[in-house]
């Protein structure tokens, strides 16, 4: 230590609580995407492998070995309707895999989100920061993985993109993703973290409309309802809304109030399981 | 009878008989006069109640008492009933390092969770650098620094990055922040360190650069729990230079811990929880000796064990006089000087010793004979 340190003063002075807690969250997504560039090449890898391989077996591999699903121009159908399926697809996966396995690491096992719990915020705004930071990871994620759901099929992927509902539903479908990350993160522990995929990444993938639109549910009406319960549902429906409007999908005025109303609840549901796991 | 005395001190010093011989005539004709005020008065100023300069309600009623932190009747009870914390009434001096002590499970733990935001008292205030912290836990937290005793660095960030975003946490600008930061690992020597991961660092560096993040915003007070567990003896001498040189600087530390020779040396003052409750308060030296046994001597005597016993009882220096197998036993408020004391209280009584040995009392029998023996899981 070097005598000539400066002493450091003990200092009374206390800041606003809302301008030291924005700064708080300014700094937090900083350090979020200061990780982000220290890990892209890892993040990357994660993002795109399961989308590209899916879109490379389904809608490549298949159609070239007859085995297409739809066949002949069906197939070029299936790519895209699958598109908006595994766009996504991805949005969700991001949320429970980037934000959920982060927050379940952070807080269980590294307990490393100390620094960040004890900086001068209320813990509701770090668990909105983390929403945010989340989104935007998402957000990243979906425009590397759209040109791969729009190049890798081998039959022609057929859109029309409504740039409104795009421009709108992707952020929002983010935003809902990472909330539900958080809810999850903030419930599952270092010993049940490895359910995540098989319980809940797994059913709500199959069961989130990605391989098949809503309304093509209708002999199966039980399924079909019971669906609604997965936010996966509204936004593969939704980016059928943004891509192809054509095809029948799900009402964009149930869409909408459904990943708002989706939203607001993992929200409020991830603040609570943050509280719950760091303040007793 | 001659007089085979076996006179053992402490610290190893054994005295001759001739020079103990010599040193009895000198004392001869102190006893019940200088000595004996030296032994009796000079520590009745450090026997303080229980609490030091606190009253019953944790209020000093000494206005020079700059509290930095205050607790009045904190209680905390968990959601399974156990009450963790209860009634707790405590007071820690601007600019000292206040340690608390207290086996597993005493609450020391859940004392620093409510005083740092992590755990909401079930009852009770919590003041911190005059903000509630229950009230207002965000804006405390800016007054607060923490350096928990498992490992919390941020292993997404470098050893300077965990610095850098501390910074800007806690408001620095872009600039200040790397500045600081700079400055603070040359200070805990880790500017070797600054691009490494902070999973490569050893344990002893890992705490420094803990200390570091928990400073680097300059909190009014700086929390450690248990800051020297599991680090080599090395990084236990250098962490507790850092504390004192802070110390030194103005710095408040609160340290929990069990290591009572720690405690012992580098605490100002000290509060000895068990069950929740703190059991004493005061500095090391007032803790000692306010059980009345800053020494505990025990005697032989050729015979008349009661009548020496009765006689030695009279000084009212002497407590807790009692005669067990043989031995007369009793305490006094201090070593200093009681090994000639007795020997000339007891020549003046016209009584041979046979042997005498005289122990300091140390922290750690207060500390079990407050909290009791039984072993904490």
């Amino acid at each position: 230590m070097t005598a000539a340190a400066e002493p450091l003063a003990v200092d009374a002075e206390t800041r606003s609580s809302s301008g030291a807690g924005w700064a708080a969250f300014r700094a937090m997504l900083l350090r979020d995407f200061t990780i982000l560039d220290k890990r892209l090449p890892q993040f990357l890898a994660g993002t795109i492998m399961q989308p590209l391989m899916l879109v490379f077996v389904l809608t490549n591999v298949f159609p070239r070995i007859g085995q297409a699903i739809g066949g002949g121009d069906g197939a070029s159908r299936f790519s895209s309707l699958l598109l908006a399926g595994v766009v996504a697809q991805t949005i969700i996966f991001s949320g429970i895999f980037i934000v959920g396995t982060e927050m379940v690491r952070e807080l269980g096992v590294t307990g490393e989100m100390e620094d960040r719990l004890l900086a001068p915020a209320p813990i509701a705004l770090v668990a909105i920061e983390k929403i945010l930071s989340g989104a935007l990871h998402a957000l990243f994620g979906t425009m590397v993985v759209f040109p791969i759901a729009a190049l890798v099929p081998a039959t022609p992927v057929y859109l029309d993109v409504q740039p409104v509902v795009l421009l709108t539903l992707t952020p929002l479908a983010c935003i809902t993703a990472s909330a539900l990350g958080l809810t999850m993160g903030t419930r599952f522990s270092p010993d049940t973290a490895s359910y995540l995929f098989g319980v809940v990444a797994l059913p709500l993938s199959f069961l989130g409309a990605i391989f098949y639109t809503w309304p093509s549910l209708d002999p199966v009406p039980l399924l079909k309802y019971g669906l609604l319960a997965n936010p996966l549902v509204y936004v593969s429906e939704g980016f059928r809304a943004a891509l192809v409007p054509s095809e029948p999908h799900l009402s964009l005025l149930v869409i909408y109030p459904a990943m708002i109303a989706f939203t607001v609840v993992f929200t409020l549901l991830g603040i609570r399981g943050l509280r719950r796991r760091v303040v007793t | 009878m001659p007089l085979p005395l076996h006179v053992s001190q402490p610290n190893g010093g054994r005295l001759g008989v001739c020079q103990l011989a010599t040193q009895v005539a000198s004392l001869m004709n102190l006893m019940g006069t200088s000595l004996r005020a030296e032994v009796s008065a000079a520590p009745v100023a450090d026997h303080l109640p229980w609490g030091g300069a606190a009253t019953e309600d944790g209020v000093s009623p000494d206005p020079a008492f700059d509290a930095v932190v205050t607790t009045r009747s904190l209680r905390k009870v968990y959601a399974n009933g156990r009450v963790a914390v209860e009634d707790l009434d405590l007071q820690v001096r601007r600019g000292e390092i206040f340690g608390l002590l207290g086996p597993n499970g005493a609450g020391k733990s859940t004392t620093v969770g409510m005083l740092t935001t992590r755990i909401i008292p079930t009852s009770g205030t919590a003041i911190v650098n005059g903000i509630d912290i229950a009230a207002k836990p965000a804006q405390a937290k800016q007054v607060l620094g923490v350096v928990s005793q498992a490992n919390t660095l941020d292993q997404g960030l470098n050893v300077w990055e965990n610095l850098y975003f501390h910074g800007r946490y806690f408001g620095l600008a872009d600039k200040p922040a790397r500045a600081v930061s700079d400055e603070l690992l040359d200070r805990f020597r880790l500017g070797d360190r600054k691009t490494a991961e902070v999973g490569s660092l050893s344990g002893g560096m890992a705490r420094r650069l803990m200390v570091a993040r928990a400073l680097l915003h300059r909190p009014a007070v700086i929390f450690l729990d248990e800051p020297t567990a599991a680090l080599d003896p090395q990084s236990r001498i250098a962490l507790w230079e850092i504390l004192i040189e802070l110390q030194g600087e103005g710095q408040t530390v609160l340290v929990t811990t069990h290591r009572m020779e720690e405690a012992d040396e580098h605490c100002d003052r000290l509060g000895i929880m068990d069950h929740g409750r703190i059991l004493a308060v005061g500095t090391p030296r007032q803790l000692k000796s306010s059980l009345g046994s800053g020494a505990a001597v025990t005697v032989r005597a050729e015979n008349r064990l009661e009548n020496l016993a009765a006689y030695l009882g009279r000084a009212p220096a002497v407590t807790e006089i009692r005669v067990v197998e043989e031995e007369v036993r009793f305490c006094l408020p201090t070593t200093a000087g009681a090994l000639q004391w007795v020997l000339a209280a007891a020549q003046v009584g016209g009584y041979q010793l046979t042997d005498l040995s005289v122990t300091d009392e140390t922290l750690e029998t207060v500390f079990v004979s407050l909290t009791g023996k039984e072993l904490r899981e």
